[in-house]
């Protein structure tokens, strides 16, 4: 589908890519990746002759596009951009029929096409039509972006970090959303991203560049698990490691909110107070915080059955074991693992109670190393 | 005094009438003459934009230049009369909206005409479609400021025997007739203050619906 034929270009004296031959087969969803300056956009772009190359040939469907007038070539080739670029003083309606109007499609055509395209990605046409981009958000935006560059069912689409503004959560939508109408549609994607997660998720072949130059051209997998080379190693190494979990301290998985009394609290209290918060032992301080011990619920119930008690303090609380708040999170996990506690006190310099580590927070952070979430947000 | 004033214009109606009438003549041609030079050569300018930055500052060094000179200059091959008012003021007219159109064309963002153009627009499509629409609120804004600059200085049209309020202003000067002087000048101030108000809300009324929310934010 797009043949890149020993294609070189600089400007000046500038080389900006050199001898690159690629070739990109019809319904591929190919992805341009590399560090900025490594030459993926302007590859991108002399695909639809915004830039022309220096040396060399590029075809599309069999055709050398510099034969083909550039007008012509881009009204048949979709394109989205970063920014974005629907025109602001054009309703959505109006800026997804730019194209089609370009070709002089009829009235009826267009607005029957409009609907089509906009019920596809599940927005309501009355709704949406007669809106102004400004009044859109960011996704919706590049949804109608995305809708504007299929508006004449282009066989290729060219995408250049096209989802780069958007926030994670729009940004995941709209992958899942493009991959689907490429795998729909049966078109040919050219994508460029510098974003590997979101190459990996995308892409059938994955193109990493540096200086001009394709250093490995794969699937994703096989470029995960036999990547050419130490600087590929290294581009999916550094964005792909999100979250180190040795150097996480106990503070940062600890759930803070821990209910504790102190020795002078009433027995009765403390009870109500165990019930209504659904505990079942209390974590027993001194009047400046300093932990003293727990008290299981069963050994309350025991004692209270035996004799009148007043205060906390008339218990002796047991001693278990705690954490420092600034030990490493590996060295709460081992001692719950081993000692087979249910949790931990997480104490500070001063003894003073400060959180608890419970299997919870440990699932919590083993999850979030395996999917890159946040483990201390509750 | 306010008696007198009132005799004054009772007396000069007719008069007033007709150089209010020239007075807007005037103005409106000049100002019409400038549009149709500055607009274009705006937006040639922007598309030089390293020649266009100079033609911009050579002009404004004209536009210093005081109108007795330039009728002055003038004279000799225009003569007495109404063209020669006409065509200074002309020139006057040009810089607000060449430096508005040069600036509103410029500052079209540049994501707007690639999308276009990787759309396949050709460079007309881009300037009709895209660039001048975004871009005409702050051309009418140039013409907005032309018009209030061109209806004041067409009081000067009168030292060249172009007419307008200016007659009757230089009549009172020269008699030391303070109502006639008002009789010129509240006039000519009015129209000034109504034209830019007129013009201004064909300024807001050009601005497409979805630029005015996108100003608005």
């Amino acid at each position: 589908m797009v043949v890149f034929d020993n294609i070189s270009k600089s400007f000046g004296n500038n080389v900006v890519i050199q001898n690159l031959n690629l070739n990109i087969k019809r319904g591929q969803f190919a992805v341009l990746i590399g560090p900025s300056g490594c030459g993926k956009t302007t590859s991108l772009r002399m695909i639809n002759r915004l830039i022309e190359p220096t040396e060399g040939t590029i075809l599309v469907d069999e055709q050398d596009v510099s034969k083909v007038n550039p007008v012509d070539l881009r009204r048949r080739i979709g394109y989205v951009i970063q920014q974005i670029g629907l025109f602001p003083n054009m309703t959505i309606e109006q800026n997804i029929e730019v194209v089609p109007k370009l070709l002089g499609w009829p009235k009826e055509k267009r607005r029957e096409r409009v609907r089509e395209l906009l019920e596809m990605v599940g927005m309501n046409p009355l709704q949406y039509c007669n809106r102004y981009p400004s009044e859109l958000s960011g996704g919706q935006q590049q949804r109608v972006g995305v809708l504007r560059a299929l508006a004449v069912s282009p066989p290729l689409l060219l995408m250049d970090e096209p989802f780069g503004a958007l926030d994670p959560i729009t940004r995941e939508t709209l992958q899942d959303e493009i991959k689907k109408l490429q795998t729909d549609l049966g078109i040919t994607i050219v994508f460029v991203t510098h974003d590997i997660d979101e190459a990996v998720k995308l892409a059938d072949i994955i193109i990493l560049m540096k200086d001009g130059k394709v250093i490995q051209a794969a699937p994703p997998e096989e470029l995960l698990s036999n990547p050419a080379g130490d600087f590929v190693r290294e581009f999916i190494g550094k964005k792909r490691l999100r979250a180190n979990y040795d150097v996480d301290l106990v503070r940062e998985i600890m759930n803070a909110k821990v209910f504790t009394v102190t020795k002078s609290k009433g027995f009765a209290e403390s009870i109500s107070l165990m019930r209504q918060r659904n505990v079942d032992s209390l974590i027993v301080t001194d009047d400046d915080g300093k932990f003293e011990g727990v008290i299981p619920v069963e050994k309350l119930r025991e004692i209270a059955g035996k004799k009148v008690i007043n205060t906390i303090g008339e218990i002796q609380p047991e001693k278990i074991t705690t954490i420092n708040l600034n030990a490493q999170a590996r060295e709460a996990f081992d001692t719950i693992l081993q000692e087979k506690l249910p949790y931990l006190i997480v104490v500070d310099s001063k003894n003073k109670v400060r959180g608890l580590v419970t299997k919870t927070s440990l699932v919590k952070a083993l999850a979030g190393a395996v999917w890159g979430d946040n483990a201390d947000d509750e | 005094m306010m008696n007198d004033f009132l005799a004054t214009l009772h007396s000069n109606w007719d008069r007033l009438v007709g150089a209010f009438g020239a007075h807007v003549q005037i103005a409106l041609t000049a100002v019409a003459f400038g549009a149709m030079i500055a607009v274009p050569l705006g937006i040639a300018l922007t598309r030089y934009p390293k020649i266009g930055q100079k033609v911009i500052a050579v002009l404004s060094i004209l536009q210093t230049i005081p109108s007795m000179v330039m009728f002055g200059i003038l004279l000799p091959f225009t003569g007495i009369g109404r063209p020669t008012a006409i065509i200074a003021l002309t020139l006057y007219s040009i810089l607000p909206i060449l430096r508005n159109t040069y600036t509103g064309i410029s500052d079209v963002s540049d994501s707007y005409i690639d999308a276009g153009k990787g759309m396949g627009m050709n460079g007309r499509q881009i300037l009709f479609r895209v660039e001048l629409p975004i871009a005409l609120p702050v051309i009418v804004t140039g013409i907005r400021i032309s018009s209030v600059y061109i209806i004041s200085w067409a009081t000067v049209a009168t030292i060249v025997g172009g007419g307008g309020l200016g007659d009757i202003i230089f009549i009172g000067v020269a008699r030391h007739n303070h109502a006639m002087i008002l009789m010129g000048a509240i006039p000519a101030s009015l129209l000034a203050i109504t034209t830019s108000f007129i013009v201004g809300r064909i300024a807001k009324a050009v601005t497409p619906r979805g630029l005015r929310r996108e100003r608005a934010r």
